[in-house]
């Protein structure tokens, strides 16, 4: 790539060819006011023309996301014409759009609202007809409100481009235009498998879970005994809500909140993953001596459960059949947990902390209760905990670092930590199945084939003589692309882990936005490192555990000696493992008559 | 509603015709449009499938274009132009007119399925505006009065 010289209020910079004005002038310091522009151009319509410069030359001002630089070429960003085109956009946006910030969720980190604050966009401008809106909140995960939509397109290409699946589209045209599902449909009714991704990028409060804190603040008010668990991809990123450098680790804040919150209890949903990794790892085993057809594929993330069920049904039987690590910790609460203390289990509440929106789903789901109880009740994103915190008053920075409960079910291993991450649970797996093929202890423990953010790792490991192959990917088009394999015949891999958001749990559907104008002492490149960056959290805390191994877990060695038995024993299977819908309708209703 | 099998296999034909068209979807809809009479979900599903472009793509397409419909078309299209000439001309008032008689709106079907109410953008017969057009026959400068009498006709070559 060749410089070139370009020049911004007539200061001349050298910066690279190929870019955007956008693109160059940040790189030269300048943040031009934009909205509908998504990662260098992984979304690009010009379509919100909040971005507008003047460049010399041009009859008109030209949208900035999408003009490509020249060597010479004259920018200027703050014309008095351009100022004030940039201000009128937004004002148009304004007067199309919900006048309820006070009450959305989404107020302090709506990019609209801060652009307006930016461009110094007056209120009332332009008063007269909207666009019919249209809402959405009968889906378990996701709310759509299209009347809080600019039209901006983020949520269509992350959709079709991250997950390869296109739920989202344009509907209609011109005044009428709106952002939805086919006919303009509920999520609930289109096979979208409610992974949220589309929340991360929505500038606005158009796309964003379905809150459960009402649920919750019932279950408090019952005198129920509100026991919470977190994923272990949360303390990678919720201190980011409080404003803390992206990759900073906050478990022992984020417990210390939790207690502060009123949980009975505070437990952490690794000590479900090291369950997991036992049930999982001993299927593994059974599937590959009675040689079952492979692969084995993972279970844990609900929107790749949402995906295969959809998409490729009859692949259904090569998942293995464990709950998902935090189904398994709200079984075991109800079960073990509440016999041992001889608590009623019907007087508990078991409330998960995810990454995710799909799990919002998943909890409710009837394959995944005992004797007609859910095990899971209630299901809030990293966010939404953050919203909770905020909300008690509790001050971030004077948190102490805590403990999680040391109860009955409170020790997790290191192996347990970095199912959060794209090729943990492949990792955390292959150090047990080891243990288990061979009684003896894989060596060095960190199997770094599993490790990295590409979409498909490979790797293959040489037990007792016989080489297993392993792939781990994360994002439906990735895992789309193994499951052409098997479907082709042409897949080599034993065992395959299947992450539904690119990056896995710590890039989850739930996780905090990751919006730059909010991150003024991030890198600049910020969006293309966080996920790095959580995951290294993972496995830092990995590596400061002492066990680091699931089957070393002193509370799961008990667990299994007092309760469940052996691994995979008939007990185990009644509350760990769980079934699949074989005939889920993608339009259900569509075919009926 | 469950598609017959005839029906499924005609539209998979249509997406056969185009399928190393480099952009194949406004063919086969178009296509679609003109053979199957209208694109409801269930037809939208199996284009979606045949040319591996997501659903809410080919609804957006479908919804975009007033040409392409979601409903069956009547036996009858009447089109009135509402473009800026046929307006200027007292089209809107034609398209009135041709709703209060029907008693449907543009984009409905009478429940007889005779006809179906369409208002167009231009149909580039300005010079004889305001037009109309009926299954491809163009009708030039319509007078509110001549309204009843058009319809007259397609009733009465129903009724042979």
């Amino acid at each position: 790539m060749g410089k070139i010289q370009i020049y911004i209020e007539n200061k001349p910079y050298v910066v690279e060819e190929g870019l955007t004005i956008l693109e160059a002038a940040k790189i030269c310091g300048y943040n031009i006011p934009n909205l509908c522009t998504w990662k260098n151009g992984e979304c690009s319509l010009a379509s919100c023309r909040v971005c507008l410069v003047k460049v010399e030359g041009e009859k008109r001002l030209v949208p900035s996301c999408a003009y490509p630089i020249r060597d010479g070429i004259k920018i200027f960003i703050s014309d008095p014409k351009a100022v004030v085109a940039r201000r009128t956009s937004v004002e148009l946006l304004l007067s199309n759009h919900s006048f309820n910030c006070q009450s959305c969720r989404k107020n302090g980190q709506c990019e609209l609202l801060e652009v307006a604050k930016r461009v110094g966009a007056r209120p009332d401008q332009y008063m007269g007809e909207m666009t019919k809106f249209h809402y959405d909140d009968v889906a378990p995960s996701l709310i759509r409100d299209t009347n809080k939509c600019i039209l901006c397109g983020r949520c269509i290409e992350a959709c079709k481009n991250t997950q390869g699946i296109g739920i989202l589209g344009f509907e209609q045209r011109g005044f009428n235009t709106f952002v939805g599902p086919a006919e303009n449909r509920s999520f609930n009714n289109v096979p979208c498998i409610q992974c949220g991704q589309c929340t991360l990028v929505c500038p606005t409060g158009a796309l964003m879970e379905h809150s459960e804190i009402d649920k919750l603040d019932q279950a408090f008010q019952e005198g129920k005994y509100v026991i919470v668990q977190t994923a272990p991809a949360v303390r990678a990123a919720l201190g980011e809500e409080f404003g803390e450098k992206i990759g900073t680790s906050v478990t022992g804040k984020m417990v210390a909140a939790l207690h502060r919150l009123g949980f009975y209890r505070v437990f952490d949903t690794n000590f479900g993953a090291d369950l997991t990794i036992t049930e999982e790892a001993n299927e593994f085993i059974q599937r590959i001596t009675s040689h079952r057809p492979g692969p084995m594929i993972t279970s844990c993330s609900p929107g790749w459960i949402n995906y295969i069920e959809y998409y490729y049904p009859e692949l259904l039987p090569h998942l293995s059949s464990c709950k998902s690590p935090h189904e398994m910790v709200g079984a075991i609460i109800k079960s073990y947990y509440a016999e041992k203390h001889n608590i009623d289990r019907s007087q508990i509440c078991v409330v998960s902390v995810m990454p995710c929106t799909a799990k919002k789903y998943e909890k409710d789901r009837k394959e995944n209760s005992v004797d007609g109880i859910q095990d899971v009740d209630v299901v809030l994103t990293t966010r939404e905990l953050g919203q909770l915190i905020r909300r008690s008053g509790i001050m971030w920075k004077k948190l102490p670092d805590e403990e999680f409960d040391n109860d009955l079910i409170g020790d997790y291993s290191g192996a347990g930590v970095i199912f959060g991450v794209t090729g943990g649970v492949m990792e955390a797996a292959i150090r047990t199945a080891y243990h288990i093929l061979t009684n003896e202890e894989l060596e060095p423990i960190e199997f770094t084939p599993c490790r990295g953010l590409e979409g498909i790792k490979e790797a293959s490991l040489k037990i007792m003589g016989q080489e297993y192959h392993f792939a781990m990917c994360s994002g439906m088009k990735n895992a789309k692309a193994i499951l052409e394999q098997i479907k082709n015949n042409t897949c080599k891999y034993d065992f395959v882990e299947v992450m539904g958001c690119p990056g896995g749990c710590i890039n989850g559907g739930g996780q905090p936005y990751v919006f730059p104008v909010f991150l003024p002492n991030e890198d600049d490149d910020i969006q293309y490192t966080y996920i790095q960056k959580r995951a290294n959290v993972l496995y830092q805390e990995d590596r400061n555990r002492k066990v680091r191994r699931s089957h070393l877990n002193p509370d799961i060695i008990t667990l299994y000696k007092d309760y469940l038995g052996e691994y995979g024993s008939p007990k185990a299977h009644k509350l760990l493992h769980t079934s699949y819908n074989y005939h889920r309708e993608k339009y259900p209703d569509l075919n009926e008559n | 509603m469950r598609l017959r099998k005839e029906a499924v296999d005609m539209i998979k034909e249509i997406c056969n015709r185009y399928k190393d068209e480099p952009s194949p979807l406004m063919l086969v809809l178009s296509d679609v449009q003109k053979e199957y009479g209208y694109i409801p979900l269930e037809v939208q599903e199996i284009i979606s499938n045949e040319l591996n472009i997501p659903v809410s793509d080919i609804y957006g397409v479908v919804t975009f274009y007033s040409f392409f419909s979601l409903t069956p078309k009547g036996r009858y299209v009447i089109g009135v132009c509402i473009g800026t000439a046929c307006y200027v001309k007292g089209g809107q008032n034609v398209l009135d007119k041709f709703s209060e008689l029907l008693k449907i709106k543009p984009g409905q079907t009478t429940e007889d399925g005779l006809f179906t109410l369409d208002g167009l953008r231009c149909i580039g017969a300005c010079g004889i505006a305001p037009a109309i057009q009926i299954n491809g026959k163009v009708y030039p400068k319509v007078k509110l009065a001549d309204i009843p009498k058009i319809i007259q006709e397609y009733r009465d070559k129903e009724m042979e």
